[in-house]
């Protein structure tokens, strides 16, 4: 700990508590953080690919996570490092823009983290590696742009998407059905696009998991799934052309907000009151009755004398439903939420072709199924799976399915897969650093070193030689300047990804290597680390 | 001053071999666990809970002793959800498939020991599974057609499944009990339809199937004991003191004659209740919450029977089994559908009495009353028995059967061997392993039963060489003898979940190459 000291000899307090502090400057600095942001590189490396492993992760609670989703291990590592943070923020903000990716951000950081290291040994400035690498990053996403290709696809021929897909989900344990899911995939989010406005609202899109069966099982339905059953077991389990008041106050006498009380202190009183509250259960049943719907879905509890009102009048109710899902029902029925009965007009109901009611395995779990709604464009992608396990794998895999699905339908870019698009643009790169005069040179070469490292990674995980395997794609790229050759992982016995059909999304890439950049500058900038010590 | 910690303390990370290695152990562990309980010679468990009063559970039933046991390896966890998935989805196989999972692990611990690199296990692991799911499916036995046969079917497949259990004695008896019960859901497999109760006392053969509806609560007191063509109310109704539902309501008076004015009022408005309910024309009235001595009391005037606080589940199988409705509101007796059944009368079964409701309308409903030595006993028999009417209500939807003695998975190894023959490359070691896996249970069967397994499963083996064998390990004699003659079968349904579900557990663990632990949730120190 350097410390100050005046004339006298006492040393100056800057910091609070200054003693108790460890405190990390300059080069070291600099070397511990690469070093921390490394190691969680290191961690993800193994997970790239489609021959990527997994990751078994206990919880803090003792629950079992395994996934090789770059994101869900990162969030879930119970990271402290403050370096390690930011790469798990980095992660982060890849699956929040783009959904895909996620691993190979975190790899690619990584390299280039380890090239800055070797750059500092040779004393070059932090502040010109990051420069060099920002100037490098432009000619890589320009690059890109160079090399991408449009794709057709429309309403009617989805068979592109579905490749797209595919690839996605090629590298998650679910690629024994993959092209039952990517198909699924494919058509949940067309369902819900918006081709004109080239957008895609996934919030339409619902992911429900239930455990049992096989994962050949899974579907897709045009409509919403809810986790619930009718409120009376006696009422009926299909209902054809429903009309669902969908409501949001208890099928209970009201209770005002303003604090009141109701005395009784007369025989007379309590009978008026008793009258009272039978009329109000009568009058809530009626009033669902009068505006013609057949079912009513209730985000509260119904008292036990209101649902055999309900019952009686022949007005199955579901109740206990969460606002998510009532919020969902209402976009995909058209109906309107009520939050007073007094407020219900047949306008507000909403309509589905059909509800119906299914039982699943031995156990009595039941689910209601809400179909043909009048807006189909809500649709649910129902998953079965052997555990829990499973299904929550799934659920993250198909969310990356319909991400990339939906980055296609925003921006029909792409560029081919397999590494392809890494080591073209490394060649590009270093093709590009010779123009450059002064010390920034040695940085964009470096950069374009770290770029390969995504086709070695990809390379190691699937039991290839990777310098090798490297060496020969990059030299038959610059041959025959295609720059469709990647890493052929799956050992079909092709380089060319255009025939193996692999490719990801031009944004996705893009975004890669800039969020990349962005991370390893600010890191390489940060030359002071003062942390509480531990005590 | 390198930083090599990214992790919180206390959270730990393990790589590569040494991740593998701990996942393999672990779920090798918990199959060697289980392993022993496996075929009509396993043996059983105790498992004594940590919680209050020690409680102790007998079972060789495999999801509920793995349910039981609180572990902390990520793999063995798998191994036990597959367990839980296995028992919710088809009832039974919960041992064979943590055994068959773990011995596929164990299989490929050899290979990835020889360099065999997982994810070409896997893919071999894979396509063994598909070939020896098609090898079985062309030797099922479908007898959909012939009602008599598949009956026949039913009664094979419960004593096969019932043989490994503590029912074991009464096996024949308890069969033919659990095919009857099933055969009267009429292909629903809503087993909420069949009630088991049990009773402390006699022995397990005093069991038996009854046709109608027991109710284990007792009469009110001076009400009939026996009514004939009985009309049921089930209602969900308080009916201690009817409380206002308005919120905020409150009794404020001012002298005791207005408490006593407004205690009258209350019980006159329960009198009236009483009365609406009596105006439906019923003589027998359900209710699920407590019925309180002064309603009560008026019931008994009325000649009705009453009974209180009956649970959830009795109110809504008794409403499903009589065909009335559960009421809460009394105002329109004309619209309430009433339950109806020809005899409600109160029986004694040991010391208890129960009523018991015959003649109801749905034919559907039925319950078993199973009589033992024991509270464990009981337990254990009700466990076995579920697992007999999950597997009969299953292969009722789905009537393909197998035969059983380890006749499939020796059939399957047949297949998987010729697949792994035909196929070049490194997944023929995995194939190669997936069929010895297979083997490996009707090893363990044999060995369970204190037979000599290497001799037994050889000869198996050469038995199967031949086309359209049915041999299999005959338990009770010790030697290989023919399935379909000894009736020894078992539903398709649940074979294929086991071979579907032990292969996907194994690849999920074998996939994994590296555990990361956070930390444990620091508790809260109480003391």
């Amino acid at each position: 700990m350097a410390l100050a000291f005046d004339e006298y000899g006492r040393p100056f307090i800057i910091l609070k508590e200054q003693d108790q502090k460890t405190r990390l400057r300059g080069l070291e600095a600099q070397k511990a953080n690469i070093s921390a942001g490394k190691a969680v590189a290191r961690i993800l490396r193994t997970s790239l690919g489609p021959k990527g492993m997994d990751k078994i992760l206990q919880s803090p609670d003792g629950d079992v996570t395994i996934t090789n989703d770059g994101a869900t291990i990162l969030e879930q590592m119970d990271v402290d490092n403050q370096i390690a943070k930011l790469m798990v923020e980095l992660s982060r903000s890849q699956d929040y823009e783009i959904g895909d990716g996620t691993t190979g951000v975190v790899v690619m950081a990584g390299a280039l983290l380890e090239q800055a290291e070797r750059l500092l040994e040779r004393g070059i400035h932090p502040i010109r590696i990051a420069e060099g690498y920002e100037m490098a990053s432009r000619i890589a996403v320009e690059h890109l742009e160079h090399i991408s290709k449009k794709f057709d696809f429309g309403a009617t021929n989805i068979e592109p998407l579905v490749q797209t897909c595919m690839t996605t989900l090629s590298s998650k344990i679910v690629n024994r059905c993959k092209r039952h899911l990517a198909e699924i995939s494919v058509k949940a989010v067309l369902s819900v696009a918006d081709l004109e406005r080239k957008d895609v609202n996934l919030d339409m899109i619902k992911v429900e998991g239930k455990v049992g069966g096989k994962l050949e099982d899974t579907e897709l339905i045009y409509g919403i799934t809810v986790d619930k059953d009718m409120s009376h077991p006696q009422m009926p389990k299909q209902i054809e052309d429903a009309k669902i008041a969908i409501l949001t106050c208890p099928f209970e006498p009201p209770k005002p907000k303003t604090k009141h009380k109701v005395d009784i202190d007369t025989v007379e009183k309590f009978q008026t009151l008793r009258l009272q509250e039978q009329k109000y259960f009568d009058d809530m049943v009626q009033k669902c009755k009068d505006v013609g719907a057949t079912l009513v879905i209730c985000q509260w509890g119904f008292d036990d004398e209101a649902n055999h009102l309900l019952m009686h009048r022949n007005l199955p109710a579901v109740r206990w439903v969460g606002g998510v899902e009532l919020e969902l029902i209402a976009i995909a029925t058209g109906g309107r939420i009520v939050p007073r009965f007094q407020e219900l007009t047949t306008e507000k109901l909403g309509r589905a072709g059909l509800v119906r009611e299914k039982s699943f395995g031995t156990t009595k779990d039941k689910m209601l199924y809400i179909e043909h709604c009048a807006n189909s464009r809500a649709v649910t992608i129902f998953i079965r799976g052997g555990n829990k396990m499973m299904i929550e794998e799934t659920k993250r895999s198909i969310h990356d399915a319909l991400c990339v699905a939906r980055n296609l339908i925003r921006n029909n870019s792409i560029v081919y897969g397999g590494g392809s698009a890494e080591i073209s643009c490394s060649i590009a790169v270093e093709a590009a650093a010779d123009k450059y005069p002064g010390v920034e040179q040695y940085a964009i070469r470096a950069f374009a070193d770290a770029l390969d490292s995504v086709p070695m990674a990809l390379a190691e995980n699937s039991g290839l030689q990777p310098i090798e395997t490297l060496s020969a794609v990059k030299s038959q790229q610059i041959k025959e300047n295609n720059p469709h050759y990647g890493i052929d992982c799956n050992d079909v016995g092709t380089n060319d990804m255009r025939q193996q059909d692999v490719f990801e999304t031009l944004i996705g890439k893009q975004q890669q290597i800039l969020l990349a950049t962005q991370v390893v500058k600010m890191i390489l900038k940060i030359d002071d680390v003062i942390s509480p010590s531990d005590y | 001053m390198a930083i090599e910690r990214i992790l919180k303390d206390d959270a730990s990370e393990e790589k590569g071999e040494r991740a593998r290695m701990a996942s393999f152990v672990g779920a090798i562990a918990i199959t060697d666990l289980v392993k022993t309980t496996l075929g009509p010679k396993g043996m059983d468990k105790i498992l004594q809970s940590t919680g209050r009063g020690q409680a102790v559970t007998v079972t060789n039933d495999g999801a509920t002793i793995l349910k039981s046991l609180h572990i902390d390896n990520p793999a063995a966890k798998v191994l036990i959800d597959i367990s839980k998935v296995q028992d919710d989805e088809v009832g039974d196989g919960t041992t064979s498939v943590v055994v068959l999972a773990g011995e596929l692990l164990r299989e490929a611990e050899k290979l990835v020991a020889a360099k065999i690199h997982p994810m070409t296990i896997i893919s071999g692991y894979r396509m063994a599974a598909e070939c020896a799911r098609n090898a079985l499916l062309q030797r099922v036995v479908d007898n959909k057609e012939n009602a008599e046969k598949f009956k026949l079917d039913l009664m094979k497949i419960a004593m096969t499944t019932l043989s490994s259990k503590i029912l074991s004695q009464d096996k024949v008896h308890f069969a033919q009990l659990a095919v009857d019960a099933v055969m009267r859901l009429k292909g629903s497999t809503n087993l909420e339809a069949i009630q088991i109760i049990k009773k402390p006392g006699g022995s397990l053969k005093d069991s038996f199937l009854d046709e109608g509806f027991i109710l284990d609560k007792k009469i009110g007191l001076g009400q009939p004991k026996r009514i004939e063509n009985a009309k049921i109310l089930v209602a969900n109704t308080a009916m201690d003191t009817d409380k206002v539902k308005i919120y905020g309501a409150r009794v404020r008076v001012d002298s005791m004659s207005k408490v006593a004015e407004i205690e009258g009022a209350e019980k006159e408005k329960m009198r009236e209740k009483v009365q609406k309910i009596i105006a439906h024309g019923i003589n027998c009235f359900v209710n699920r919450q407590l019925i309180y001595n002064f309603p009560e009391e008026l019931f008994a005037d009325a000649g009705i029977l009453a009974i209180e606080h009956a649970d959830f589940d009795g109110i809504e199988r008794l409403a499903l089994v009589t065909g009335g409705e559960i009421a809460s509101t009394f105002d329109n007796p004309e619209s309430v559908k009433l339950g109806h059944c020809k005899l409600i009368e109160e029986i004694m079964i040991g010391e208890d009495k129960l009523i018991h409701f015959s003649g109801v309308e749905m034919g559907q409903a039925c319950t078993i009353v199973l009589r033992g030595a024991s509270h464990h006993v009981l337990d254990e028999a009700e466990r076995s028995l579920h697992d007999a009417l999950c597997v009969l209500s299953q292969t009722v939807n789905d009537t393909r059967v197998v035969l059983g003695g380890g006749w499939p998975e020796m059939v399957m190894a047949k297949a998987v061997d010729e697949l792994a023959r035909q196929t070049p490359g490194k997944k023929s070691h995995a194939i190669e392993a997936f069929s010895r896996a297979l083997v490996a249970i009707p090893t363990i069967i044999a060995d369970n039963a204190g037979l000599d397994s290497a001799d037994l499963v050889a000869q198996l083996r050469a038995e199967h060489h031949k086309e359209g064998c049915n041999a299999g390990i005959d338990v009770i004699s010790g030697s290989v003898g023919d399935m379909a003659e000894l009736g020894i079968s078992e539903s398709f349904k649940v074979k294929q979940a086991v071979l579907l579900s032990a292969t996907e557990a194994a690849e999920m663990i074998l996939r994994v190459d590296e555990i990361i632990t956070c930390a444990p949730r620091k508790r809260e120190d109480r003391m």
